[in-house]
């Protein structure tokens, strides 16, 4: 068929969290108007006609909103494509006899369950931490009972894009959480509902982040250049005058 | 353009022959009326005059409006749609329909809460743009936190339950022999292949205009897949691990038994109404026809395995508002 793709794989595959992993390399015919998880799919049917295990990977969307797709292409995140989760990445850039690597993300805080599959637990303990805004009960309120300049809302808006993939904690050298967190903690501070918490939540936020395990920053980078969404590195700036402010003041 | 009206037609040009790309299964989605339009009112509005160049004013407008729209599009098909028009084709995303929820969202089991389109509470035949997100935010945001802490407050001193109980037992084994039933098939066919060919029954037959010769077809069609499925279907790896395979075939064994309802549910229903479109029951004009005379019921099925599923109806009063006929015109 037009626009074949004979591809080489090495996959890392790895039966559970305590085994030992090793990559395993794989042939498997694609085409270029395939995503990088149908070419996948195309893999896991050959494999299981085979009769052998097919190899785990995360998915749901497929369209870049879910945050499940968590892979290590040719040594990026998502792949080499810039705002794109690995679901997005689709096989026309990609050259017939191509070589790729797929690996799962790998963190300490990321423990690898099965094959390209990791355990990402540690961002909803984060979430769980304060990522949330308190509400009352009692009656609901009505919807724009406080008004929010646009500007404000478009920028906590940029923060709120996050998918919490965790690809920013793949890409970084030490492993850290930053971006993640600072994005949460910007996309409802920014905002008057999320304001009121605010100090607590940048605390409480960010000793669960250490609890975790996660690195710390060290201003590198690589986190926003890998970020499917391009979540900015203001958001780190902006979470740590929050804490400074959160440990120093008094409330 | 209503949504319902746009998918047919699109689906009957291509049925036709007239599709565009290689596959033939896409129509144009054209921007360009639409940015001249809205360029044309925003120069008004800033009192630009006639030399503003209308296209790329609303261009901008468009890119506001849809802008992350307009990115996957592009992502997706290598093509910049704010210069080549879209290529779109109708798809199934969401099932139409969801568990019965009162007010306050609790499901006819006490305690169970559905949030979302999982519940059934706000389906039609236009979802229109981001009814998701819309019924996600407001179950989530303005109905849920204020009613489920009227139930865990009646629950606060209820010790947590024993499994040492009959029915956990009951329920527990009856868990384990249907893993165990599916594992023991060994057969040929993937999980993925069965999957695949019951959403093609489902498109080809109870999709977005069905008719009752097709509809009997497809509930035979997936009778057979089912039996096919319960001969052939390969599960690797074993119960006592993570193994997506064996839950995506739990799942695709529930498909197979709620495709056939909808099927028989289809079949049933002579009239088109919301997302229903009955061929045979369409006016003059081509617009869905109702029948509140005979169909003003909601239908729930109970599953019987000989294949006589028992309909259970719950009739619609209408107290405060009258049944329309809807009206583009």
């Amino acid at each position: 068929m037009s626009g074949d793709l004979n591809l080489t794989l090495k996959v890392w595959r790895q039966s559970g969290p305590n085994a030992k992993g090793a990559l395993k390399t794989y042939k498997v015919v694609a085409n270029e108007h395939m995503s990088f998880l149908e070419m996948l799919d195309v893999l896991n049917e050959q494999l299981i006609s085979e009769k052998e295990t097919p190899i785990v990977f995360e998915h749901d969307c497929r369209e870049g909103i879910c945050g499940s797709c968590s892979m290590v292409i040719d040594g990026r995140p998502h792949g080499p494509q810039t705002g794109t989760t690995a679901c997005q990445l689709h096989m026309r850039h990609y050259k017939d006899g191509d070589t790729i690597v797929v690996e799962p993300f790998r963190a300490k805080s990321f423990p690898v369950l099965k094959d390209l599959s990791v355990d990402r637990g540690a961002f909803d303990r984060i979430i769980q931490a304060g990522g949330y805004v308190s509400v009352n009960t009692g009656q609901a309120v009505d919807g724009n009972s406080i008004p929010i300049e646009q500007e404000v809302a478009l920028k906590a808006f940029d923060s709120a894009t996050c998918i919490g993939c965790g690809a920013c904690v793949a890409a970084c050298p030490n492993g850290s959480a930053m971006l993640f967190t600072s994005a949460k903690v910007s996309h409802l501070g920014l905002l008057p509902q999320g304001k009121v918490e605010n100090t607590k939540r940048v605390k409480s936020m960010v000793a669960q982040m250490d609890k975790e395990g996660f690195g710390m920053c060290s201003n590198v980078g690589a986190c926003e250049a890998e970020c499917p969404k391009e979540i900015s590195l203001d958001n780190i700036a902006r979470l740590n005058r929050a804490y400074t402010g959160a440990v120093l003041g008094s409330e | 353009m209503p949504r319902d009206v746009a998918s047919r037609a699109a689906k009957v040009a291509c049925d036709e022959g007239k599709g565009v790309s290689p596959t033939g299964l896409a129509v144009f989605l054209d921007f360009t009326d639409a940015a001249l339009r809205y360029g044309k009112a925003k120069a008004h509005s800033m009192n630009l005059g006639a030399s503003a160049d209308y296209k790329k004013l609303g261009q901008e407008i468009i890119k506001a409006k849809y802008g992350n729209l307009f990115q996957m599009y592009e992502k997706i098909s290598g093509e910049n749609p704010y210069v080549y028009p879209m290529k779109i084709f109708p798809a199934v995303h969401y099932t139409m329909g969801g568990i019965w929820v009162d007010y306050n969202l609790q499901t006819n089991v006490p305690g169970l809460f559905c949030l979302g389109e999982a519940n059934f509470s706000d389906h039609g035949a236009n979802r229109l743009g981001a009814s998701a997100l819309m019924q996600g935010l407001a179950d989530g945001y303005f109905v849920i936190p204020y009613t489920i802490g009227q139930f865990l407050s009646q629950e606060i001193r209820t010790p947590k339950f024993s499994t040492d109980l009959p029915e956990f037992e009951k329920t527990e084994k009856s868990v384990k022999d249907r893993l165990a039933q599916l594992l023991a098939i060994q057969g040929n066919q993937s999980v993925e292949s069965f999957h695949r060919r019951l959403g093609k029954i489902m498109w080809e037959y109870c999709g977005m205009s069905r008719n009752a010769e097709g509809l009997q077809k497809g509930r035979d069609l997936i009778r057979e897949l089912r039996a096919e499925f319960y001969k052939d279907v390969f599960i690797p790896g074993s119960v006592d691990e993570y193994n997506p395979e064996l839950e995506k075939a739990a799942r695709v064994a529930d498909f197979l038994e709620l495709g056939e309802v909808m099927m028989v549910d289809a079949l049933n229903r002579n009239e088109s109404c919301g997302g229903h479109f009955r061929e045979e029951f369409r006016s003059p004009e081509g617009e869905a026809m109702r029948d509140d005379e005979n169909y003003t019921y909601v239908a729930a099925w109970e599953w019987a395995d000989d294949g006589n599923h028992i309909l259970h109806k719950e009739e619609l009063q209408f107290e405060n508002v009258e049944l329309k006929t809807r009206s583009y015109k």
